[in-house]
């Protein structure tokens, strides 16, 4: 057999299938992030936090309420989503007109008091969550845990869904039209402050969902969120800010390439996606999927 | 300086005065109260300290004991410019507690320069009693050396001869993984490899892939907190344990297994300066301190601060003044330790505070009786034993010619 | 104990009034209060609070008066603190010298990164500037010569020019008092220099600055590297106050902390960093008691911020000034 670099190929194998089921993550947070990028120009900070709390929904679902993780699957989403929604019409919805900056603001200082609500409640150390899916199964070259294989398959489903939506279905265009001209859409008799909250809160959702993924696979605590969700932003700027396309092909891929990194430079795994963005920013400025404005 | 210029002046008063004058002690806990370690102290610390002026009966005795507490973020700057104001403003004698190895030597520093005394519980770093040893800073529970030395060599001792280390890459874990490395070698072991992590890292699974095809026995975890968690739990994902290899915790505290649950975390091993459902005393505080902070059990490091606190108010009281630190540890250098949470000790001349360290094992879900009871005893390792020899230190309080 | 503090908020109006006597006097003013300062507040305190202030007033430079939004700023901040720490701690550099390698250093970094960054606009900008302190700090991580996470601990204060023993709170006082108006000059004539106004020009149109025949990019790029050593000046002074340097000061968290400092003050007014981080720094400190609300605190005090006073503290005092003159005059 020969080796690549001193890594046998099959371990190169698992290394790449792991780098997939870690950018199933980045993909599904960065897609919701460019929905909401895409159709409200606002940077949701709150991402994160609301990443956080999808985790910890399905926590509460199951632990106060007995629902198992397949009902909180959907439930969790709805709820924070709803959530999201309130905010969107309270307090977002007045920032529109306004710089980025705003938003950014706003949904930063929001992330704040979610993550200290649950800090306070919780404790920073984290909740336990029990797999749902156990055991796995022996690939040859790796093993495979069945609820990891699950992650991949439920994250590739959801992605195309949304992009499929957006992309190709006629309310996908009339979200794709308000976000170029809203008053000559609401001129057509569309409710287009509707629409928004809408896809504020299915872009929250995606956020949530991926937290309830996740919940059995990393610890359920408070920061989680926090510590990814400046990562995510790379992701959808590398993709292309707003990009639908761009967020899930790079959230996969770049999940790929951290894979990489971890077995040829570990200590650097946390930092080469910003040495990408910033190579990419330099030769293609839009983003890889991105078209200048 | 007109401030302290008062105290001074105050009680020097006072101790030429009545009899009955009472020696004021302001007590400040400075630890994470809103991060990654306020589980393990935060207000816990608080409730812990003041507990201990309590038991000591301080007013009795003549002692005014006041506690105030802080948030230091984790952030150096912040923790050192509370310890100032405390310091120089407050009249603040003593801080407490402090976890996160690069506050505590920031504060430790401001204290020697200040003249006061720094009993920390919650660091991790070996250094506070090493080269960065200070005659104002005693540190009481634990540290990395104590921790890679009770768990390294009880497992190679047990058959646990190849280690393979998942290595936070910060100093602390550095720190973890080399002290352990050489108690593993010295103890006839192997290390087959080791991996750098970085910080925050919430995906395991390459990492533990390379942990597995190293056909390592053991799987040394030389990180601290969430990744620790997240390490444990994937590698339950993963059948890291299932296939044979054993994982050692490095550094892992009660709130860390709680948090786990068993299920994930049974079988475990790893290293403790305090557990307590040891005995009826450490029972009985767990208790008290259950009722006071929601159910959740004491860590270490809030035993910690109780029996640090406790033996910081002995000297006062001997000396009959908190005012000039470097004589206040002294004294604490001078007297054995007592109390009933660490039973018997001292404070050797380099700040370290010796006791026995225990080596324990995670219990399986069907031998825990409920929550909270996680641990079963596998070890003791002896006073004697338990922490670095000061012929190997390397702290210029101690160091010959 | 706070009864010097309020002197800022309440006489910022002075400043912004159009006479330039009325400017100067409030100068002199401000100069007197914090000359007295340190007998009334606890000094080490203010010494935080200018620190920051003129990290915030470096940053503001550029973001509220050149357009540019930069998430990468710790990186001149935490870059030269660690470079003045190493020089004063294992090179035994005196204080002044350990300030200016802190400064050039700075500078330099900030014309590499303002090199590459300013070819971008907008939010391309921030994340280039982000990515590249990124970089940064993984440097720093893994450089020996940083401490990890420990940071470099115990700087001596040592003392300036030989003379003037900084070891004392009060000198060091001074001395960082004397950095922080000089810094603030500094700003405040390039603001008001035809320098200013071209860098003004650029943020309202850049379009037409070009068009104008102004080379665009070499003015950012200068703007770039003044607010980057000033940054860096502001990063070296804190080592001297707090004696340590870490991997905190390069965080990216800490280039955020700078932005909602100039934000919560008001960007594109003179006084607003200022009275920002003095706000940031004094929740810091004085909401360190209230334990675990601190995050939820600082949280609804920012959304209070961009709901209710968009413009900052700062910049709603001039607002309200400015109609009530209207309704004067008109």
């Amino acid at each position: 057999m020969f080796e690549l670099l001193g890594i046998p190929p099959q371990a190169l194998f698992g290394q790449l299938l792991l780098g997939l089921i870690n950018g199933a993550f980045y993909a599904m947070l960065s897609l919701g992030l460019a929905v909401i990028f895409g159709l409200l120009n606002v940077i949701n900070f709150t991402h994160g936090a609301q990443y956080m709390m999808g985790a910890f929904g399905a926590w509460m679902l199951l632990n106060y309420a007995g629902v198992p993780f397949w009902g909180a699957l959907v439930l969790s989403p709805l709820i924070v989503a709803i959530i999201g929604m309130v905010i969107e019409r309270t307090l977002l919805k007045r920032l529109y007109h306004l710089d980025h900056l705003y938003g950014l603001l706003l949904t930063f200082g929001l992330a704040l008091i979610f993550e200290g609500l649950f800090r306070r409640q919780y404790g920073s150390s984290g909740l336990p969550y029990n797999n749902p899916l156990p055991g796995g199964t022996n690939l040859g070259f790796m093993f495979l845990p069945n609820y990891r294989a699950f992650v991949v398959v439920a994250s590739i489903v959801v992605c195309f869904a949304t992009w499929y939506v957006i992309e190709r279905t006629k309310l996908g265009s009339y979200l794709r039209a308000a976000t170029e001209r809203p008053d000559l859409v609401q001129a057509f008799g569309i409710d287009v402050p509707r629409m928004i909250t809408l896809t504020y809160g299915f872009g929250v959702g995606l956020a949530a969902l991926a937290g309830v993924l996740a919940a059995p696979a990393y610890q359920v605590s408070p920061t989680m969120g926090s510590n990814l969700i400046i990562v995510v932003f790379a992701v959808v700027v590398i993709g292309g800010m707003g990009s639908i396309m761009g967020a899930i092909v790079t959230g996969f891929g770049l999940g790929i390439v951290e894979g990489l990194t971890k077995v040829f430079y570990p200590e650097a795994s946390s930092t080469v996606i910003f040495v990408i963005m910033a190579i990419v920013l330099m030769v293609k400025p839009a983003g890889l999927f991105g078209t200048a404005k | 300086m007109r401030l302290a210029a008062i105290f001074l002046a105050a009680s020097s008063l006072m101790g030429a005065g009545a009899a009955y004058a009472q020696v004021p002690v302001k007590i400040g806990v400075l630890n994470d109260q809103s991060g990654l370690y306020a589980d393990l102290g935060g207000q816990g610390s608080v409730w812990a300290a003041k507990k201990a002026v309590e038991d000591f009966g301080a007013a009795a005795k003549g002692l005014k004991v006041e506690v105030i507490f802080a948030d230091h973020q984790n952030k150096a700057d912040v923790g050192t410019s509370v310890a100032r104001q405390w310091y120089d403003v407050d009249g603040v004698d003593v801080i407490v507690d402090t976890p996160n190895s690069g506050v505590a030597l920031a504060v430790s520093g401001v204290t020697k320069e200040k003249n006061k005394v720094f009993i920390n519980s919650g660091a991790a770093t070996s250094d506070l009693t090493g080269k960065a040893c200070t005659p104002n800073t005693v540190h009481w529970t634990y540290d990395t050396w104590a921790l890679a030395n009770g768990t390294g060599k009880a497992i190679v001792k047990t058959g646990g001869d190849t280690w393979f280390f998942l290595t936070a890459d910060y100093a602390f874990g550095h720190a973890l993984e080399r002290d352990t490395s050489e108690v593993v070698k010295a103890n006839g072991g192997k290390v087959l490899g080791q991996v750098r992590v970085p910080l925050n890292n919430a995906d395991f699974s390459s990492f533990l892939l390379q942990a597995q095809s190293s056909k390592a026995k053991i799987v040394g975890l030389a990180n601290a907190g969430g990744d620790t968690i997240n390490s444990i739990k994937q590698a339950s994902e993963y059948g890291i344990v299932d296939g044979g290899q054993k994982l050692a915790g490095l550094l892992i505290f009660l709130t860390d297994v709680h948090s786990l649950g068993l299920k994930v975390a049974q079988g475990l091993n790893l290293t403790s300066a305090w557990y307590w459902d040891q005995t009826d005393a450490n029972r009985k505080f767990a208790d008290a301190f259950a009722a006071a902070n929601g159910g959740r059990r004491p860590t270490m490091v809030q035993a910690g601060v109780y029996s640090g606190v406790t033996h910081y108010l002995k000297a006062v009281e001997a000396l009959k003044s908190a005012k000039d630190g470097a004589a206040v540890v002294a004294e604490m250098k001078k007297i054995p330790t007592d109390d009933p949470l660490f039973g018997k000790g001292e404070v050797r001349a380099d700040g370290r505070h010796i006791h026995p360290m225990f080596l324990f094992e995670v219990k399986k879900p069907s031998e825990s009786k409920g929550p909270w009871d996680y641990y079963t005893l596998k070890a003791t390792i002896p006073a004697n034993e338990a922490f670095r020899p000061l012929a190997d230190s390397d702290c210029p309080l101690v160091k010959k010619g | 104990m706070s009864t010097s503090t309020p002197a800022h908020p309440a006489g910022a109006p002075a400043a912004t009034g159009s006479g330039a006597s009325a400017g100067t006097l409030f100068g002199i003013l401000a100069i007197a209060v914090l000359l007295a300062a340190p007998f009334g507040v606890y000094p080490v305190f203010l010494m935080k609070v200018m620190c920051f202030a003129l990290f915030a007033c470096a940053f503001n430079l550029l973001l509220g008066y050149t357009g540019l939004l930069s998430f990468g700023h710790a990186m001149f901040f935490g870059g030269s603190a660690y470079v003045c720490a190493h020089t004063i701690k294992v090179m035994g550099f005196s204080p002044e010298l350990g300030i200016l390698a802190g400064v050039v250093f700075a500078a330099a970094l900030g014309f590499i990164s303002g090199l590459l960054a300013i070819r971008r606009q907008g939010i391309y900008f921030a994340m280039v500037t982000l990515a590249l302190a990124q970089m940064f700090f993984f440097f720093c991580l893994q450089a020996r010569f940083t401490g990890g996470e420990d940071g470099l601990q115990a700087v001596p204060r040592g003392s300036l020019f030989g003379i003037f023993d900084l070891s004392k709170d009060i000198n060091l006082y001074y001395l960082v008092l004397a950095i922080f108006v000089f810094g603030f000059l500094v700003i405040y004539r390039t603001i008001h220099s035809p320098f200013g106004q071209v860098l003004k020009a650029i943020r309202e149109n850049e379009p037409r600055a070009i068009s104008l025949g102004y080379r665009v990019n070499q003015y950012k790029l200068l703007a770039f590297v003044l607010s980057a050593a000033l940054a860096g000046l502001a990063g070296a002074t804190k080592v001297l106050v707090f004696q340590l340097a870490s991997l905190t000061d390069v965080a990216w968290q800490m280039s955020g902390e700078v932005i909602l400092m100039t934000l919560v003050g008001g960007m594109g007014t003179i006084l607003g960093p200022i009275v920002g981080a003095a706000v940031i720094v004094t929740m810091q400190n004085y909401l360190a008691g209230l334990g675990e609300w601190v995050l939820v605190i600082q949280g609804v005090i920012f959304v209070l911020a961009v709901s209710l006073f968009r413009r900052g503290f700062v910049g709603e005092v001039i607002a309200i000034i400015q109609q009530f003159k209207a309704k004067k005059a008109g």
